[in-house]
């Protein structure tokens, strides 16, 4: 039986997918949760413990306040309050810190510092896992045990202004709310007055129990001009004033009713130098929390450091405050000071809520909870709690009573840290197995395809699969039943908290065969190999000298590329590490083209005796063991000599000038967007566009653009398509208008902003008609076989109809990318590729580096801030899954995916060879699972770095997704591969 | 090809490889403060004109491609007017190459400029020495089986290995470390510095290694 190799690579990919993913399942790990499910209200409160004596202390205690205030400031770093720009620019608040009955603590956020997470963290009291911030991107209604949920049970009134993420969060919880959308980062003034416009009235009414206010403001201001810019210390003061009048509000009112009240300043997460948020540098990590009541006593002149907390605290303490049961999956400790001014007794008895609720959490997520040391410390306090309340009952003298007091509350104290230590490190273990079965499989099939690279990127372009001898095929058949034992010796030891012995024995089995089948294959490649290596070796391999260099420019890039993953700093920086590959690239291939040009073809196939036989050596030494697709020559016999000697004109100059212009438009594309981390911070083009005062300009620019990409697009269009693209293209400039990126020529000031639906949805119909004109091309062509230039046009029709649906996706500073991404594949075409006759390997590795640097280009980076979520809310009115997913993942690969189709297009123009398109695939495929396989032994080793989180899991995202795009890339070039066989 | 050729490759190399490290120290007695990174500049020129010197005086001594048929003055300094422009576009055009691989167009623009120079130095300069301005005669070294002499043959290995350590000197850059040395363009001139030094050093041991596989077609 025969296989042909881009058929195998496409299948290769797709198991590899399953790997990654399997892989994924399980370095991110489980978030700690309880499970005991949504059924919480019945549950009743664990008793005061009393140590035989009967207390009447069963219910949960009072509400210690009578109305909470929550303001919280979307990137509110702690020394925007306590250090030299609060005292500054929040003198109130500042007076109130170091005078006033507050608490005020350093609250740290845990990575990642993404609003959506710690929102949930401040309300849950848990550790949301590293995957929510995937989910981030769809914000569903938070169903886990929380403050809101509980408060609302227990009919309070929440009223909520402020990012609409909360409303996403909690839908049905608040009594009034007014969402405002973080969706024009741009604006800093309306999102924040938009919050302040309703706290008059609100204030002044007397039906509310919980209000929250978050404002985004300050946050945008990082976003768009840094932590150092002098919005910050305008929007400080506004927000200094906002407290105050919040804060004398709540006095006034205080004198009225029996209990204070609480007002909590929080911020969400901090702001990096650079002025985003996500990852895990001190100043992301660290935000400011103050607690200001007048319950609060204050000894005169005693001047306090903010204390260290956790974010998680909050929520146990609000739960506390308002006399609710702690949300069960909270990792948090009670804020103690809130509760240090009530009786011994109180005091006790939240301590002792707080670590039965702690301590429960703790039996449900580790088997061996007794032998944590928290648990024990709770035991003990506990048995003294009982004895202390004892003692209280039966009154004997205060003093022996506050000595103990104090001991059990020291006790409990050390208790709660000990336990939420214990649950925190819980909340990052690894599931090793899951992981080692997923390397395994990404390994295996990473050895098969480097196995059958020199078989596959022959001539033919087919593949045997081998027929094992019946010995051999007696192992095959044993290997599944040794992994099954193995598998179920795991599963019993490990105690189910693995995903693979989670799934149903059937699936588990279905794996396990899988990975002895690809060791099988594996094995039988390796027998393959050897004995066609004695084979090869009789005939030794010609002299395939021609452009060696630019081959091992290939092999070199692809292995420093491979290691340069193994360093954080490299994964921060990786788009430097492919402008410089992109720009080596260019001069070989300059350097190529002169001596082309200039000398003639000095490389006519001949036996070529000496000089130059280190690079032979590398080439032909490690046929099938070294990566990169560079060491199998094809084609080459085919060629011609001095494709270039006979050039002679423009062309012949157009020929010397392209390597140069290239060049140029890689330069101006890299000042466009920033990226990395470096230099991310560095002013750039983008910036400058996209800042209010340099609309007309943008708008320029995308024209231009915009006329540029239809100008390149449409010659090879049919005349339908080319009237739509006319039309979308115009459509695309009309939609920008209207949700207020562009203006015309006509309009000063754009007043109305829209989110410019209708515009968005007529370019998305002429999307789809190109998109089918191309299907029915290529599916035409199949039916009249031999008809070369419909399925060419129709190729181009998809091609054509991605441009499109890309120009309306990206940012309009970022039509440029796209414009000058066609200008580079005609000049690449028409004076690369074309005169030099690259073979079909050479080509799809050019493509696929190419693809990657304009991955970067666009703005992206290794760190998931840089994903531009706005794609997905192109042309619809509210979230919907499925095709905001599928926009914005399109959106952000938008550089690859448009090389490998336009790879697609050249080779199946060229028609040079039948294998081409095969051989490609096969290329592609090897070339993205080198750097997915190596990067998740990386991960695997690394899985204790410092910078695990912030670095290596974001970037492990991204391998993951772009495998999967190169697996539809991969089944897309097969299928197009089938019908040209079939045609 | 003779033994003795080598030989006096092997001096000429040395000589060159001498100035370099006499430019790091000698500055030392008659400038104050002078270090490789702190002052990095001024030796970058120090070296670049030590290094020019013992080229040209070198190639005036040895004379390596004896074939100069006419030799009248207007001849010699028309040859070395056209000598000077070549060096000069070189350098503006690796300093073109630097800014399209991304060092920053106008801040440490003299900083970048100088690291052209010190590179044109290390590998224009010598072509210049031993093939003149004869840009065919350039991309026929370049090219596979070009080279005509080991003359030839060790400038083909030194300047690849000189545009290798600066290509190489570029990747430290991005890594976090904080050192003095990772500063634009420290790293890539002692990358162009290293690279050079050894290629002088392994070109002479590569001939002597290779001379048996060795035939050039003019010799
Ligand atoms: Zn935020
Ligand atoms: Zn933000």
């Amino acid at each position: 039986m025969r296989l042909g190799s881009g058929t195998f690579a496409a299948c290769c990919v797709v198991i590899e997918v399953l790997g990654v993913a399997l892989f994924l399942r399980g370095f991110f790990p489980a978030p700690v949760c309880s499970f005991s499910g949504t059924e919480h209200q019945t549950e009743s409160p664990a008793p005061e413990p009393s140590a035989g004596a009967i207390s009447n202390w069963t219910k949960l205690p009072p509400p210690l306040f009578s109305k909470v205030v929550i303001m919280l400031i979307d990137a509110l770093r702690d020394d925007f309050v306590f250090g030299s720009k609060g005292v500054k620019f929040m003198p109130y608040t500042t007076y109130l810190v170091e005078k006033g009955s507050s608490h005020s603590f350093v609250a740290e956020a845990k990575p990642p510092t993404v609003t959506m997470p710690r929102i949930k963290a401040l309300m849950t009291g848990s550790l949301p896992g590293f995957i929510d911030v995937v989910r981030n991107l769809n914000s569903p209604t938070l169903l886990e045990d929380n403050v809101i949920t509980r408060a609302k049970a227990a009919g309070k009134r929440i009223i909520f202004y402020g990012d609409e993420t909360w409303v996403k969060l909690f839908p049905k919880h608040f009594v009034e709310y007014d969402g405002t959308t973080s969706f024009f980062v741009s604006d800093y003034t309306e999102v924040d007055d938009n919050v302040t416009r309703h706290l008059d009235k609100v204030l002044k009414r007397r039906d509310w129990d919980v209000l929250i206010l978050h404002y985004l403001g300050l946050d945008h201001i990082g976003h768009t001009s840094g932590p150092s810019s002098p919005l910050i210390g305008r929007k400080l003061s506004e927000m200094d004033s906002v407290l105050m009048k919040i804060h004398t509000s709540l006095l006034s009112e205080e004198r009225e009713t029996l209990l204070p009240n609480l007002l909590v300043l929080c911020g969400d997460h901090g702001m990096s130098e650079a002025g985003g948020h996500g990852a895990s540098s001190v100043e992301e990590v660290n935000t400011a929390m103050i607690l200001i009541s007048s319950a609060f006593e204050r000894k005169p002149g005693d001047v306090r450091r903010p204390k260290y907390i956790q974010q998680t605290d909050l929520a146990a303490t609000l739960s506390i405050g308002l006399g609710l049961p702690i949300p069960k999956s909270s990792i948090g400790n009670l804020i103690f000071p809130v509760v240090e001014g009530k009786p011994m007794r109180e005091q006790l008895r939240f301590l002792h809520l707080n670590t039965v609720q702690l301590s429960k959490l703790l039996q449900e997520n580790v088997p061996s909870y007794k032998k944590e040391p928290g648990f024990e410390q709770f035991k003990v306090s506990e048995r003294l709690h009982g004895n202390w309340v004892r003692l209280y009952l039966e009154e004997n003298s205060s003093e022996v009573l506050s000595n103990l007091g104090s001991k059990v509350r020291r006790q409990y104290l050390d208790a709660l840290r000990a336990l939420s230590l214990s649950l925190s490190r819980q909340a990052a273990q690894y599931d090793v197995y899951s992981m080692a079965v997923g390397t395994v499989l990404v390994l295996e099939v990473l050895a098969l395809l480097l196995l059958s690279g020199p078989r596959a990127l022959s001539g033919k372009a087919e593949l045997d699969v081998p027929l094992p001898s019946p010995a051999f095929s007696l192992l095959c058949y044993l290997l599944p039943l040794g992994l099954a034992a193995l598998h179920v010796t795991v599963c019993t030891s490990a105690g189910g908290t693995c995903y693979l012995c989670s799934l149903p024995w059937l699936t588990a089995g279905g794996v396990m065969v899988l990975i002895s089948t690809l060791l099988c294959a594996v094995l039988s490649a390796l027998t393959g190999m050897f004995a066609g290596g004695k084979r090869l070796s009789k005939n030794p391999p010609q002299c395939n000298s021609r452009s060696s260099e630019l081959d091992l420019l290939i092999l070199l890039g692809t292995v420093g590329h491979t290691l340069s993953l193994g360093a954080s700093s490299f994964i921060e920086e990786e788009p430097q590490t492919w402008y410089f590959l992109v720009n080596t690239l260019c001069l070989a291939l300059c350097h190529e083209i002169y001596r082309n040009c200039f000398l003639g073809d000095d490389c006519a196939p001949q036996r070529c005796p000496h000089a130059g036989e280190d690079f032979d050596g590398v080439a032909a030494a490690p046929q099938g063991k070294s990566p990169g697709p560079d060491v199998w020559e094809l084609d080459r016999a085919s060629r011609h000599p001095s494709p270039l000697g006979v050039l002679r004109g423009p062309e012949r100059w157009m020929v010397l000038a392209s390597p140069w212009l290239i060049l140029t438009c890689c330069r101006l594309l890299r000042s466009l967007n920033q990226t990395g981390v470096q230099w991310a911070h560095r002013p750039d083009l983008g910036h400058w566009l996209t800042s209010p005062d340099h609309k007309v300009e943008l708008s320029v620019l995308a024209a231009v653009s915009l006329i540029m990409i239809f100008v390149l697009v449409q010659k090879r269009c049919s005349l339908a398509s080319k009237v739509a693209m006319a039309f979308g293209l115009l459509g695309i400039y009309c939609y920008r208008v209207a949700i207020g990126n562009l203006l015309f020529p006509w309009q000063q000031n754009n007043k109305d902003i829209s989110k410019g639906i209708t515009e968005a949805r007529f370019v998305y119909v002429f999307v789809l008609g190109i998109l089918f004109t191309g299907t029915k091309g290529l599916l035409k062509s199949q039916i009249t076989a031999d008809d070369f230039t419909v399925k060419t046009v129709g190729l181009w029709e998809i091609y054509s109809g991605l441009v499109l649906l890309a120009a309306l996706l990206l940012r309009p500073h970022n039509l440029p990318v796209l414009a000058l991404s066609l200008v580079i594949q005609t000049i690449m075409t028409q004076f690369v590729w074309r005169p030099l006759r690259h073979n079909a390997a050479e080509v799809t590795v050019m493509h696929y580096w190419f693809g990657q640097a304009f991955f970067y280009f666009q703005g992206n980076s290794n760190s998931i801030a840089t994903v531009d979520i706005s794609a997905g809310f192109v042309g619809l009115d509210a979230y919907v899954e499925i095709p905001a997913m599928l926009l914005t993942t399109f959106a952000t690969y938008t550089g690859p995916v448009l090389w490998a189709s336009h790879l697609v297009n050249f080779l199946t123009s060229e028609a040079s060879s039948g294998s081409a398109l095969s051989h490609a695939c096969f290329c592609y495929a090897l070339i993205c699972s080198i750097p997915v396989s190596a990067y998740i032994i990386f991960v695997t080793s690394l899985r204790y770095h410092l910078f695990i989180w912030s670095v290596f899991s974001p970037k492990l995202l991204y391998e993951g997704m772009h495998l999967l795009i190169t697996a539809a890339v991969c089944v897309f070039f097969t299928a197009m591969d089938q019908t040209n066989t079939k045609s | 090809m003779k033994d003795t050729d080598i030989k006096r490759l092997l001096y000429v190399h040395l000589l060159c490889i001498f100035s370099i490290i006499l430019s790091i120290f000698i500055p030392s007695f008659f400038l104050e403060n002078f270090s490789v990174l702190e002052t990095h500049l001024t030796w970058l020129c120090i070296c670049s004109v030590s290094v020019t010197a013992v080229n040209l005086v070198l190639y005036l001594v040895v004379k390596p491609n004896a074939s100069s048929k006419r030799s009248s003055l207007s001849y010699k300094v028309t040859r070395f007017l056209k000598c000077c422009i070549y060096f000069l576009m070189s350098c503006f055009a690796f300093h073109v190459i630097f800014v399209l691989y991304g060092a920053p167009l106008i801040e440490l623009a003299l900083e970048t400029f100088l690291l052209a120079v010190t590179l044109s130095t290390f590998t224009t300069v010598p072509c210049l020495c031993l093939l003149g301005p004869n840009f065919k005669a350039w991309l026929r070294v370049f090219s596979r089986n070009g080279v005509t002499s080991i003359w030839e043959n060790s400038l083909q290995i030194t300047t690849v290995s000189s545009f290798l350590g600066t290509w190489l000197g570029a990747f430290p850059i991005p890594l976090d470390w904080g050192r003095p040395w990772q500063e634009w363009p420290i790293s890539c001139t002692l990358g162009a510095t290293f690279g050079y030094v050894a290629g002088l050093v392994t070109s002479p041991l590569w001939i002597y290694w290779n001379r048996k596989k060795l035939t050039y077609k003019n010799n």
